[in-house]
This record gives C-alpha cells, structure tokens and sequence, in this order.
C-alpha cells in the first residue's frame, strides 16, 4: 500500500492505496468526491479533469502517489453552500450543458485557464477546453459561459476568489 | 493491472541506481500519460517495479547553455510551450510542443516522455504478438496500415508519434542520457533507431539509463521556422503528417534549410533532399513544390496509406510558403 497525503479543495487528507490507484479513484472511491467522472479512463475525453497545482490534469491518467504533497482541487470545491461559483452560475445562465456529464471537468479547465490568464482569447479558450469532450453541446455556449465570466472578472476583480 | 511497486527516489544518483539490465521490468515514470496511462492500463507492459523521475531536481528547468537552452528531460510540455525563452531561441520547439495532445496532456507529460512515448500502432496498442512485443509480425504490413509509415518501414511499420522530436532533430538537439556508470551525449537524429537496427526499441537508450537533459542549440540568426501538423481531427490527434521547417534567408534565397517530417517514418525522418533541393534557390511556389516532391522521394507505401505521399507534399509546400 502507499500513503498519499494530498490537500483536496483546501483540507489535508492522507490516505493508503494499492500503488496502481489513479488520482480519481482515490478522489471518487476513497474520499467520496464523485463529481470527476470516470469517462474513457485513457486521457481523451477529461471528463476526469481536476487541478493540481494549479494545472488542468486528467487524474485518470495520474497514480495517486504521483500527487503526493500536492494540493488537489476538484468540482466539489467551487460552489460554496450559499453560492455557485461564477463560472458555474454562467454555465446555468446561458445553458452551456445539456446532460451535464462533461461538465465538472469542463468547468475545472475553465477555471484553471481564467486562474492563470484572466481574459483569454476565443482561441485560448478554445484551446483549454479541447481536451474536454462534450457529444451535447457543440462547445459554443460553453465558450460564451466562460467569455461572460472573464469579462464580469475584468470589470469586478473580486469574483474571482474562490 | 498486475501488481507492481512505486518508487520515488531522491535523486537521479538513487533512481538510476535502481534500474535493471532489462526493458520492462523495472519501467521509468515521469509524466506517466504513456507508460501507466497506456501501457501498464492496456496491460502491455507489467513492470515490476515503477520508478519515478518526475521530480527530480536534476531533470527540471529550463537552462542557458553556450549558444544552446539546456532543458531537463522532466520539464513539463506546457511549461515549454510557456517558456519566454524558448520562444525566443527555439520558437520551432515551442510551435511543436504546443501541437502535443490536450492541454491535460501537456500539463502532466514531459519533454522527455514525448521523446521516448511507444507506438501508437493500434496493433502494438491492443497487443497483437507483433515485433514491437517480441513476435515475428508486423500485422499492419498487409492489415489496416491507413496511418503507418511511408518511409524507413520494414520490418516494423510504425511511425514515430513525437511532435517535439521533428523539431529537436530539425534544431539539432542532443539528448544527455546518464546511467549509473556515467554519462553519454547522442545528437537526436542518432538518438532514434529505425525497425532495422532495433525493432522491439524506438531509440537507443539502455535500460539502465535515464534521459536526463536535451540541449537545444539556439535557432540560427535569421532563421524562420514552423510546424505544421495534419491530423484525422481538427485537434489533438497524433500526426498523419508533420513538418517541422526551418530556413535561413538571405534576400529570399535559402542559405540553409532543414526539414523534418514526423508521423510518416518510425524515427522523426530528415528530408535531407528537400533541404538540397531548396539551397540556393529563391523560396517561392516552385521551390517549395520541389521541396515537397523532394521530401518523399524514395516512399514506399502500404495498401491503405499512398495519400500520405500527397498529403506531405502539400504539408511541406505549405510550410515552406508561410515562411517565404
């Protein structure tokens, strides 16, 4: 077994797993965070997309002894029990998803993008979000959701906490 | 998945102090999106143990060397791609890496894994016995060999699914390879081995050894240079066809050009006649069509894959004509 020590949406947690445990088997199976979903399991749909450090990964990919140390930050994390997080509210607002089942993953590429360039070009956007496959949408709304957010964090810089 | 143990070792000293004098039993990890993400989850490899470089201090960052960027073999492909300096004194290597897989990819794979990723042959991936695995076949040669290569084919038909490397070997990078016993610096165009010389390996490191660094001469004064890459999809895909173009002009006549085309040869393949066909001459529509047909003289395609011979003429064309 390996001891992981990881700080998941800000809170510490170590855990023992058999050494082949991916990082979203540890998040879904042993810390009960079901909301990165378990699509293809090989890195071509980032369903599973969370961030660690600070960048986009697909923890289907990623053992979880590889992130030892590291700090984790998953859909759960966002919304707050009064609030959405922006770019979630945008999501609903201009109807980016339709079954919904991208859409943690699509939301944490987002997120991670606007953390480190907070008024990307349709092409970066674009860019970030390639890696996130979506067979409902077409992508467009969910462009628009994150252009919406950019732009509200351009002209509010406090929004963008959290 | 067969059971396996992980190990982090401390420094590259402890890590390549670990490694054994077979392939696949005691398999490196850096990125990890090829060997655990594709091979040990497609159980074509069950090492026994798994030793990870990743974070090792000694393959981090990117360095300036003399006349060259220094960049350790674990530094990430988005970082690369990031990176000011590359930008400025390789942009060509910047231009491929940013061509790599998704964004995800590129935030967790590593200069160095790209350079040493398997094959992406759907036989190989799906462990067909072929001689990738130890048989006596290569099932694309009369099978669905629609995206397998055009040149240096035989006995294995592969083709290399490296974007950096195209660029690497066009800059003409070398690759610092360290074992337990010392070091060994191999330029990159020597790094890569053909199914002839090896046909279970892809390149020429031992299994006791770690790529530890690839130095980057800097692009020549004057030069331009880009990466064109045509894939099945718009995006993210691994490449039917690259090239990897740089040129030197002086009043729009080539003084030196180098081509190297990636996803039609099992190595990153150096059109050296379309580089002779282009010295001298003005870079301009004939030029660039020469060029093309240059670059892919002496192919031999398979059943299902004679419109890579077209597709690169017109990759290297296109190329060659956004530089002029």
């Amino acid at each position: 077994m390996a001891k992981v020590t990881i700080t998941v949406n800000g809170e510490a947690r170590t855990v023992s797993v058999p050494p082949e445990t991916t990082l979203l088997k540890l998040l879904r199976e042993h810390l009960n965070l079901t909301g990165a979903k378990l699509g293809c399991d090989v890195g071509d749909c980032g369903a599973c997309t969370v961030i660690v450090n600070g960048k986009s990964v697909n923890s289907c990919l990623m053992l979880a002894s590889q992130v030892d140390g590291f700090d984790v930050l998953t859909i759960e994390g966002l919304a707050t029990t009064d609030q959405l997080h922006p770019l979630q509210t945008a999501f609903e607002e201009k109807g980016s998803l339709q079954c919904g089942f991208c859409g943690p993953g699509v939301i944490m590429s987002a997120k991670a993008l606007l953390d480190e360039e907070p008024d990307p070009s349709v092409e970066r956007i674009r860019d970030a979000l390639a890696g996130n496959l979506c067979r409902c949408t077409g992508y467009s709304k969910m462009i628009e959701a994150v252009q919406a957010v950019a732009n509200s964090v351009n002209s509010h810089p406090s929004v963008k906490s959290a | 998945m067969e059971n396996f143990s992980y190990s982090r070792p401390a420094t590259l000293k402890e890590a390549t102090a670990q490694l054994g004098k077979e392939h696949g039993k005691i398999a490196i990890m850096a990125g990890g999106t090829d060997i655990y993400g594709g091979e040990m989850k497609d159980n074509l490899l069950a090492p026994e143990r798994l030793v990870h470089i990743k974070h090792l201090k000694e393959l981090q960052g990117i360095r300036q060397g003399t006349g060259s960027l220094r960049i350790g073999a674990s530094t990430l492909l988005s970082d690369i791609v990031e990176s000011p300096v590359v930008q400025k004194q390789a942009p060509l290597l910047a231009m491929a890496a940013g061509k790599i897989g998704t964004l995800q990819i590129r935030n967790m794979g590593t200069l160095g894994g790209n350079l040493c990723q398997r094959p992406r042959c759907w036989y190989y991936r799906n462990n067909y016995p072929c001689y990738k695995h130890g048989g006596n076949a290569c099932f694309s040669a009369i099978g669905e060999n629609d995206q397998h290569a055009i040149l240096l084919g035989g006995p294995s038909f592969i083709v290399h699914p490296s974007d950096s490397a195209p660029a690497l070997v066009a800059l003409g990078a070398s690759a610092r390879i360290v074992s337990g016993t010392g070091e060994r610096t191999v330029p990159l165009d020597k790094f890569f081995v053909t199914p002839r010389e090896n046909v279970r390996r892809e390149n020429v490191l031992l299994p006791n050894e770690i790529l530890a660094e690839i130095d980057v001469p800097n692009a020549p004064a004057g030069s331009k240079a880009i990466y064109v890459k045509e894939m099945v999809r718009e995006v993210w895909d691994f490449a039917l066809c690259s090239v990897a173009a740089m040129v030197t002009l002086k009043d729009g006549v080539v003084q030196d050009a180098r081509i190297v085309l990636g996803g039609v040869a099992p190595v990153p393949y150096r059109a050296v006649k379309a580089e002779a066909a282009l010295k001298g001459k003005t870079l301009d529509e004939a030029s660039a069509t020469a060029a093309g047909l240059a670059a892919v003289d002496g192919a031999r395609p398979l059943s299902k894959n004679a419109y890579k011979i077209p597709l690169t003429q017109a990759v290297v064309k296109r190329a060659l004509l956004s530089l002029a």
